[in-house]
């Protein structure tokens, strides 16, 4: 297969190929590094530690986030654990089998170079956040304890009660403060960046308008560093943050950037289930629950008894049923589309039909209330603030929900995009975790790409690249200003008859219905042209409030539903081209006769990675990267 | 409460509104009609932002961002109570399912001599993040760390780190005290790396920079009534302040040793 993209992955075998690459890797001397200046747009787990690591290199940082303050990022907000290949637990995990998980559980369309080198840094990770003094959940002995999580067979998650995410990203903050604090790096909170500057063809500035004063402000670097997270949003009900966002990586790809696999959408299974159309957004219980809850729904259609007078032979508990070995401890995207076959046969359950039970009645009956309190208690107080429901007495009602989001745009192994300078770390590049990302991989693969892989791979690039000195008064700083302002009077001056959110919703309720958690040709046509128009009415009929020069949400969100209407076009074109199922990706001409996702190597074992082309008919042209499995070999994933 | 009543609230709303940190501000009344019980504080706040546009009005600013209680953004003191009348939830936790029909509701931002409002209901807290470079941190740079469990940390002490190692960073206990003191945040961080081995080395050098930091931000001294202790959404303990207390007076007891640590960044 011919193809522009480059992945630059190391020779030799993968057991070896980072540490070759390390030494292979040029590197910048200690006295040369404040000579760079490095932009890193956003603050989660992935830019704070990216920003922090490479000031402690002594690279001068520019750090920026939408939020009051870089711990608000979202990363904050996962709960459930990170994995790590310790092996402490001594059941079986090792390196490799952490590796072969994440291959299989992506269900064969990741890199295999990257996820073993993610699968190495592992390791490092729990090392260096317990040394910032994160602090994970311990047994009496004093030693880290795990728990178990979707995809794996062995105990190899660490956690902080419901809050993993939370006490990793204050400790990745604390080590970027303390870098603001020594003066290596400049914070800008409150910046939204809206363009990518280039030029000379690499990445050399931002453009970003600061959201308490309006002003539109250029910034220069040596190169860029987006860590802006991922586009779930895009289905307006998701459990992403509010403020969670494309723009950032949209405005790299409309600049040259490749996105990849955009089809690639998780759906969660445990959420709490849409209660009505009002709804802001959906809140995400931790897969961790799939420990020790189980997943049931009542065996006939309308059985409207309460859960606890449905006695145990009139349950159905689908999940052990269908999948002995792996039983609630399924992949997020199996468990989902179980959850949805279940509600589309009329057996769902509370008000809506749209949900299934995930109950603790055995677990409480083993480890005492206090028992389950000690593991999850903040998450059943979220649960009863949410549905004001007491999860100790009664089973949770779940569904699936957008979670996160597989694709993004495409890097090499050095995490650098098609743009020269441009990387791209965590949840905003597509790299390791193919079709479906297994559980408590998030905030590993955040970590890895900012601590530990981006330190080594952006210094190559400084070392082997010849970098102009420019300046924001470069005619590349001043069009790109220009062009932000044009769009933002634009969008102010339409004055029209419908508020974003109203137009935001109507583009959900399309992604969802069309593009969500099952897909086929003709619903991803339909939606495509339901998209098109919509944008057309977007930019004809939006109303934003308010002028530029001041705190203006209503604007913030203009731009960015602007820019999810274009995306939404290239997800539904990338789920119609990928005639497979794979992963979180399942068209429904494409299954097995038990429902299962039907993969489709010989034709679509490669990454899809999407140019952006102007002017012409379609707005995109697809590049292929071929993935081969040297080590992971391609089969029919099974967790019967 | 039954899951999906069809409970409907009408409510009268006193919101501040102030254009800026150095403009006049003032309450302006808005009604929020039809609201399910179901909703969320920040969902009726949606409603009625929503209605403002559609008549062409300016809508009220708020910060928020995760919905979940975890990330700090929102704020808003209700009626009085930082993040309202329930314990230990933020305010886009609370549900409308505590209101009743016909409630009057006053909705103001966390105001402080130390937050100065930015717009309407969003104030600034970047003195939090100014306290945090004083010293909120362990200095192990990014490298080779020692196995994790090379060191075992009892059991007590994790849990009791943890508990302090929640603070979400809002602000809700500066907004509860009447001297507008930070001492529950400070302490929390205090608290959390003081109760672990890991943050012994710099245990004393970081009460005294993150102390002086929070004097020289112009929060104001602790008042004892713990009402920052009850306004906490994550109900973080006044132990913390003690510690904080604790620690910051057995570092003075050492000085002049630690008298230039302060003095550098």
């Amino acid at each position: 297969m011919a193809t522009k993209l480059d992945a630059k992955v190391p020779g030799g075998p993968i057991e070896e190929k980072w540490d070759n690459h390390r030494f292979d890797m040029k590197l910048v001397n200690p006295a040369n590094k404040r000579k760079f200046d490095i932009i890193v747009v956003g603050t989660g787990l992935a830019g704070a530690s990216a920003a922090a690591s490479l000031a402690e290199l002594g690279y001068n940082v520019k750090s920026f986030c939408i939020h009051d303050s870089p711990r608000r990022a979202h990363s904050i907000a996962a709960q459930g654990g990170i994995n790590a290949a310790k092996n402490y637990p001594n059941d079986g995990d090792s390196i490799y089998r952490l590796f072969y998980d994440t291959v299989k559980g992506g269900d064969f369309r990741s890199r295999e170079a990257n996820v073993y080198r993610l699968a190495q840094i592992s390791n490092h990770i729990i090392d260096h956040c317990v040394a910032l003094g994160v602090p994970f959940a311990r047994e009496y002995g004093g030693l880290l304890s795990n728990r178990s999580f979707g995809g794996a067979q062995v105990s190899r998650t660490f956690y902080a009660r419901g809050q993993t995410g939370q006490q990793l990203l204050l400790g990745a903050y604390s080590s970027l403060m303390r870098q603001v604090g020594l003066g290596k790096v400049r914070l800008y909170p409150r910046r939204e960046m809206l363009d990518l500057v280039v030029v000379d063809g690499k990445a050399r500035g931002i453009t970003c308008r600061n959201l308490i004063t309006g002003e539109i402000e250029s910034h220069e670097g040596h190169a860029v560093v987006l860590a802006t997270g991922g586009y779930g949003n895009i289905f307006f009900l998701s459990t992403n943050a509010k403020n969670s966002n494309v723009t950032a990586s949209w405005r790299c790809h409309k600049k040259g950037a490749l996105f990849a696999n955009p089809c690639f959408t998780q759906i969660h299974p445990t959420c709490i289930p849409v209660s009505g159309d009002y709804q802001s957004k959906l809140t995400l219980m931790s897969e961790s629950l799939r420990n020790d809850g189980r997943v049931w729904v009542p065996k006939q259609k309308g059985d409207k008894r309460s859960p606890q007078d449905i006695p145990n032979e009139d349950r159905d508990y689908y999940l052990e049923r269908i999948y002995p070995s792996f039983g609630n401890l399924v992949p997020r995207d199996v468990a989902s589309r179980q959850a949805k076959f279940r509600v589309d046969e009329g057996r769902g359950v509370g008000d809506t039909g749209v949900a299934v039970y995930l109950d603790f009645r055995d677990a409480i009956k083993r480890l005492g209330e206090e028992g389950i309190a000690e593991k999850y208690g903040n998450l059943f107080q979220m649960y009863e603030k949410i549905t004001g429901e007491n999860p100790y007495k009664v089973p949770m009602r779940i569904y699936p929900a957008v979670h996160y989001t597989m694709g993004g745009l495409w890097v090499d192994y050095n995490l650098m995009s098609t743009i020269p300078g441009l990387h791209v770390l965590g949840e905003a590049n597509f790299s390791d975790h193919g079709a479906n990302r297994l559980g408590a991989s998030a905030l590993m693969q955040g970590l890895a790409d900012g601590y530990f892989v981006i330190p080594y791979t952006l210094g190559s690039y400084l070392a082997s690249s010849k970098l102009e000195k420019v300046t924001t008064d470069h005619s590349a700083f001043k069009e790109s200003r220009a062009d932000v302002t044009a769009r933002i009077d634009k969008l102010l001056h339409m004055k029209g008859s419908r508020t974003v959110d109203e137009f935001h919703r109507h583009l959900g309720k399309i992604m969802w219905d069309k593009v969500g958690m099952s897909r086929n040709a003709k619903g991803l046509k339909e939606a495509i042209s339901e998209i098109q128009k919509l944008r057309e009415e977007y930019w004809q009929d939006v109303h934003v409030s308010g002028e530029p020069t001041y705190k203006n949400e209503d604007l913030e969100k203009a731009g960015r539903v602007a820019d999810f209407l274009e995306l939404g076009e290239l997800l539904a074109l990338d789920a119609l081209t990928r005639e497979e199922s794979c992963g979180g990706h399942f068209r429904e001409e494409y299954q097995t006769p038990e429902n299962e996702a039907k993969r489709d190597d010989e034709h679509f074992c490669f990454v899809s990675a999407w140019e952006h082309v102007s002017g012409a008919k379609s707005s995109w042209q697809l590049e292929k990267e071929p993935l081969e499995f040297e080590h992971v070999h391609l089969a029919t994933r099974s967790y019967k | 409460m039954e899951h999906g009543s069809k409970n409907k609230l009408n409510l009268k709303l006193k919101v501040w509104r102030q254009n800026g940190p150095k403009e006049p501000g003032h309450f302006m009344d808005y009604e929020a009609k039809d609201i399910s019980t179901d909703m969320s504080f920040l969902e009726m706040l949606d409603v009625m932002n929503n209605d403002l546009i559609r008549q062409g009005k300016t809508p009220v600013e708020f910060d928020h961002d995760c919905r979940e209680g975890i990330c700090g953004a929102c704020s808003l003191v209700i009626n009085g109570n930082p993040h309202g009348p329930q314990l230990g939830t933020t305010t886009c936790q609370l549900h409308m399912r505590h209101f009743k029909n016909g409630d009057v509701i006053y909705i103001e931002p966390f105001v402080a001599h130390s937050f100065s409002v930015v717009r309407d209901l969003v104030v600034d807290r970047s003195a939090f993040d100014r306290i945090q470079q004083a010293g909120g941190f362990i200095s192990a740079n990014t490298g080779n760390a020692q196995d994790a469990n090379a060191l075992p940390v009892n059991k007590t002490d994790s849990d009791a780190a943890f508990d302090a190692a929640t603070c979400i960073g809002c602000g809700a206990c500066v907004a509860a005290c009447k001297n507008a003191s930070a001492s529950l945040f400070v302490g929390a961080k205090i608290a959390h790396l003081a109760r672990l081995p890991q943050g012994q080395p710099e245990r004393d050098r970081r009460a005294l920079a993150m102390v002086a930091q929070m004097d020289a931000e112009g929060f104001g001294s602790c008042t004892n009534t713990s009402a920052c202790s009850a306004a906490c959404p994550k109900e973080i303990s006044v132990d913390v302040i003690a510690q904080m207390n604790r620690d910051y007076l057995c570092a003075v007891a050492k000085e002049p040793k630690h008298k230039a640590l302060t003095e550098s960044p």
